[in-house]
């Protein structure tokens, strides 16, 4: 049976179409009006409310619970102060990435981990004889994303706390009567919150919320919406920018941290003393140079758009939704350099924008490309060029 | 300190069309500067607090038309460029009934079929027959047209073009265009539908802004026009700017700025200095003189030649011309800060209609009829409303829970027979205040402000001749090869260095942009020959 997240008394009534998806074995609806560009721009002009409660969720704590994280996050976890949240990913021991998720740190020992797919096995046969429980508590919680320019001041107004809360900070906080831990954090790229809520809480939550919320045009965006604005915000998505190295049934389906645009959180590698898993292999990809791809944006040149389905005597299409296909790029010699796997129009930046991932030779910003389109089942190539990521990232998502 | 008193390029007036033009003479390296006379840009694309917390859109409220090429060429997204999409349209009936348009094809095809199932059908063959004559006649809208009275051979040949191109359009696009451009709006709904309602909502755009009534000849052509636009691809669609069409000329201002330009506030000009049959500046009302090698006026036709200029330093036939050119404001508005979003009874508690346009016009017959008041010099007793609630879509415009209306009104003509606007001015907005208690019962205990803008408000307040909304009449003598008159139809005029780009030029208004990207092309070219 397809399971219902602790919000589904809610997000049943408010979704007028009928569409769902699954998620992770969860109802989560596609959009709730008839348009999803709607509920895009609630998020992009006011605030949108998506139901996360389908992420995998996994209390780690204990004594050796830091100690246990640094050996297996490549980004350090010692440096993710209590308080604080970290975007990170995991690799195995050739340095493959198996996810990406974000880790919240409550106190000094106790963490939770989020993630798109089960980890209790492959966490727990990491623990050896480190004091660190690891419990999954995906069923425990739910999670509301508040994801907008107005998440703040209507936030606020439930939990005054949320007035300074700084970019991936958390806090504990009360929403009436009711204990929530509140993250600032999403997957919009926009300035967003995360509100956790036991199960049983999850209702008043979500009725206190949009009691304060509706007035300013804040409603339910479904998994669409949220999916634009990912793209937009350069944010990779498992199964479609990359697949776990667990599953990958070959190094073509993989991809290591620093070929998804991942270097970042390497940064520190040199002044870092942690044995993670993978590190031996990162650093020698970073030597010896060996990465083949690097994760880059791709814009499509508006006019040579507009021109190729002109020729063909149609109107050129701006569709807002998003494709997870593999569109080819190519070098001028029509040679193909890599592909994109996300590709949307935006609203927002009024262009067709794609996550790519390309050749190291070719990634540089600026660069032109060939993106392949198929139009009336002809290949056609559009002009596009090498962009960086993100590509959309107001000032308020971290200010 | 002294301001600056050289440019190469002054740009006359701040509206859209100016504010286009400047950017573009500052992006290609002129010191552009734009004078407008009032203390904010926009012209009558504004944005303005009238009662704490509101924002009003004083005069034009939606956005459509406006070329992709701006967005693109000055890169507005870095600005803040957002039209925000309508996903509904609610057109009220007189019986209590409604049409609501939503975002879904097949939904709004069972909600046509309430009213009348062969009109559900025959709607998607009306929307396609549009947007094929949209298609068919972009590349003529967006092109420079040639000058029909020009014996210049190069001119010759783009006309032979046009004729070529309308030849090679399939016979049916090109019969839809003739049609569509020279009958009424209603000849051709009556084609394709049945029921009032879908007729009513549709003839609508055919009247917006123009003293024609939906069974006038030339409605037709008002109809294609404002399907002309577009919102990310999907044709005819509107959209409302963040932060109104004032948020839109912001944006404009501000890529303008960062490419250049220069913008001084309350520097009304009072003419354009000619020498030598050339143009070398500007006097401002206060009698400073600034000196430029290039002027343009992005105000109207009227104002351009007429009144900046000494009409005895031009040909007769083009004072003549311009003297004939028809004004005819004939639209107003009526706005409103609201206690809350207002009621209608067949939808108790709901709100989720007014997130795009209100087409209060529920038949031809009412709309026609709405005219007929007009036609004899006095504004409609039942009028056509274009409403719009743009709170319930962007937060910035009114506080939470609140709502802010702006309602378009037709007919209101300029010259009213045997009274005056200043007399009439809350008389119509009582009127208008009554049909929407009509609408919606229990409207008036709402209302917080009300603003009544008249077309002599807005030729006092913003500048526009008669108070007509596009700088000049959409009638087929007056587009195209005409706007504003033949042989200075293509920015240019008898003053050397002096061009056009407002509204009155083509391809005409609507916020579009076009005329003042066409003009900057037409005086960089120009410059660089000069070279």
């Amino acid at each position: 049976m397809i399971r219902e997240t602790p919000f589904h008394p809610r997000t049943a009534v408010a979704n007028q179409t009928g569409l769902w998806s699954h998620w992770s074995g969860y109802l989560a609806a596609d959009r709730y009006q008839m348009s999803d560009k709607f509920e895009y721009f609630a998020i992009r002009n006011s605030a949108g409310v998506i139901d996360t409660s389908p992420l995998y969720k996994y209390r780690i704590h204990g004594a050796d619970a830091e100690r246990f994280l640094s050996g297996v996050l490549i980004r350090d976890i010692r440096k993710c102060r209590p308080g604080q949240a970290h975007y990170t990913a995991w690799c195995n021991h050739d340095g493959w990435v198996m996810e990406d998720g974000v880790i919240f740190r409550h106190t000094e020992d106790e963490f939770l981990l989020t993630a798109a797919e089960p980890n209790q096995a492959y966490l727990e046969d990491l623990r050896g004889p480190m004091r660190v429980i690891i419990e999954d508590v995906s069923d425990e919680y739910g999670a509301l994303a508040l994801q907008g320019p107005y998440a703040r001041e209507v936030l606020s107004k439930l939990a005054p706390e949320m007035e300074t809360i700084g970019y991936f900070h958390l806090t504990p906080a009360k929403i009436g009567r009711v204990p929530v831990t509140i993250s600032r954090t999403g997957y919009t790229g926009d300035l967003g919150y995360e509100i956790w809520v036991e199960r049983d809480d999850a209702l008043e939550i979500w009725d206190r919320l949009f009691e304060t919320a509706a007035p300013y045009g804040v409603i339910p965006a479904g998994q669409t919406a949220l999916l634009i604005t990912r793209i937009e915000a350069g944010l990779i998505l498992i199964d479609v920018d990359f697949y776990s190295a667990r599953y990958s049934w070959n190094d073509d389906q993989r991809a290591t941290p620093l070929e998804l645009n991942m270097g970042w959180m390497l940064r520190d590698l040199e002044s870092d003393d942690r044995a993670f898993i993978g590190r031996r292999a990162i650093e020698r990809e970073k030597a010896e140079g060996t990465s083949r791809w690097r994760t880059v944006g791709i814009m499509a040149d508006w006019e040579d758009w507009d021109r190729a389905y002109n020729a063909r005597g149609l109107v050129p299409p701006k569709d807002h939704t998003p494709e997870h296909g593999g569109m080819m790029i190519y070098d001028e010699k029509v040679r193909q350099i890599g592909w994109t796997p996300s590709f949307v129009y935006s609203p927002v930046l009024q262009h067709h924008i794609g996550i790519a991932r390309i050749r190291p030779d070719h990634a540089k910003v600026g660069t032109k490309v060939g993106l392949e389109v198929t139009i009336d089942h002809r290949y056609e190539m559009v002009g596009s060029v090498v962009t960086r990521l993100p590509f959309y990232n107001p000032p308020r998502k971290t200010a | 300190m002294a301001a600056r008193n050289k440019y190469d390029a002054i740009v006359i007036g701040g509206g859209h069309n100016g504010l286009v033009n400047g950017a573009y003479l500052a992006k290609a390296g002129l010191s552009t500067l734009i004078l407008e006379r009032r203390h904010l840009v926009g012209g009558a694309a504004i944005t303005e607090e009238l009662h704490p917390g509101f924002s009003f859109t004083t005069f034009s409220y939606a956005l459509s038309l406006l070329r992709p090429e701006i967005i693109h060429e000055l890169e507005l997204t870095k600005h803040g460029f957002m039209p925000l999409l309508m996903p509904t349209t609610f057109a009220p009936m007189e019986n209590g009934d409604y049409l609501m348009f939503g975002q879904d094809k097949n939904e709004n095809h069972h909600e046509i079929a309430r009213h009348s199932r062969r009109d559900a059908d025959a709607y998607d063959a009306f929307g396609h027959m549009m947007e094929q004559a949209v298609h068919g006649i972009r590349p003529l809208m967006d092109s420079i047209p040639p000058d029909i009275t020009s014996k210049d051979p190069e001119e010759r040949a783009r006309l032979a073009a046009i004729g070529s191109y309308l030849a090679d359009l399939p016979p049916k696009v090109l019969h839809s265009l003739v049609r569509l451009l020279t009958g009424s709006a209603a000849d051709i709904l009556e084609d394709y539908f049945e029921s009032d309602i879908l007729q009513g909502l549709l003839a609508s755009s055919g009247i917006i802004g123009t003293k024609v009534g939906p069974r006038s000849q030339g409605s037709g052509l008002v109809l294609l026009y404002h399907s002309f636009g577009e919102h990310d691809g999907a044709y005819g669609a509107w959209a409302f700017h963040k932060g109104g069409n004032g948020g839109f000329t912001q944006v404009l201002a501000s890529a303008a700025q960062a490419l250049g330009a220069e913008i001084r506030l309350e520097a009304p000009v009072d003419h354009v200095v000619t020498r030598n049959g050339k143009a070398t500046g500007v006097v401002l009302e206060d009698g400073s003189e600034i000196e430029a090698r290039t002027v343009v006026s992005a105000v109207d036709p009227r104002r351009t030649f007429l009144q900046l200029l000494d009409p005895r330093e031009l040909p007769a036939d083009l004072v003549e011309d311009i003297q004939r050119f028809r004004f005819q404001g004939t639209s107003a508005k009526v706005n409103f800060a609201l206690d809350a979003n207002p009621t209608y009874p067949a939808l108790p508690g709901r709100s989720d209609m007014y997130r795009g346009f209100i087409n209060i016009g529920p038949s031809l017959d009412y709309l026609e009829r709405a005219f007929d008041d007009a036609k004899y010099g006095w504004y409609s007793q039942r009028p056509y409303i274009d409403s719009c609630i743009q709170s319930n879509i962007d937060p910035d415009m009114a506080p939470p829970g609140k709502a802010v209306m702006s309602n378009f009104i037709q007919y209101a003509p300029y010259h009213l027979r045997e009274s005056d606007w200043d007399t009439e001015r809350e008389r119509l907005g009582d009127v208008v205040q009554a049909r929407l208690e009509e609408v919606f019962p229990g409207f008036g205990d709402l209302v917080l402000h009300r603003e009544v803008v008249t077309p002599l408000d807005i030729e006092r307040v913003v500048g526009l001749t008669e108070g007509n909304i596009f700088a000049g009449e959409f009638l087929a003598p007056q587009m195209f090869f005409f706007r504003p008159a033949p042989g200075w139809n293509q920015y240019r005029t008898p003053i050397d260095g002096y061009y056009q780009c407002g509204s009155g030029t083509h391809p005409g208004g609507c916020v579009m942009g076009a005329p003042g990207r066409f003009a900057s092309q037409q005086i960089l070219g120009d410059l660089a020959k000069r070279r």
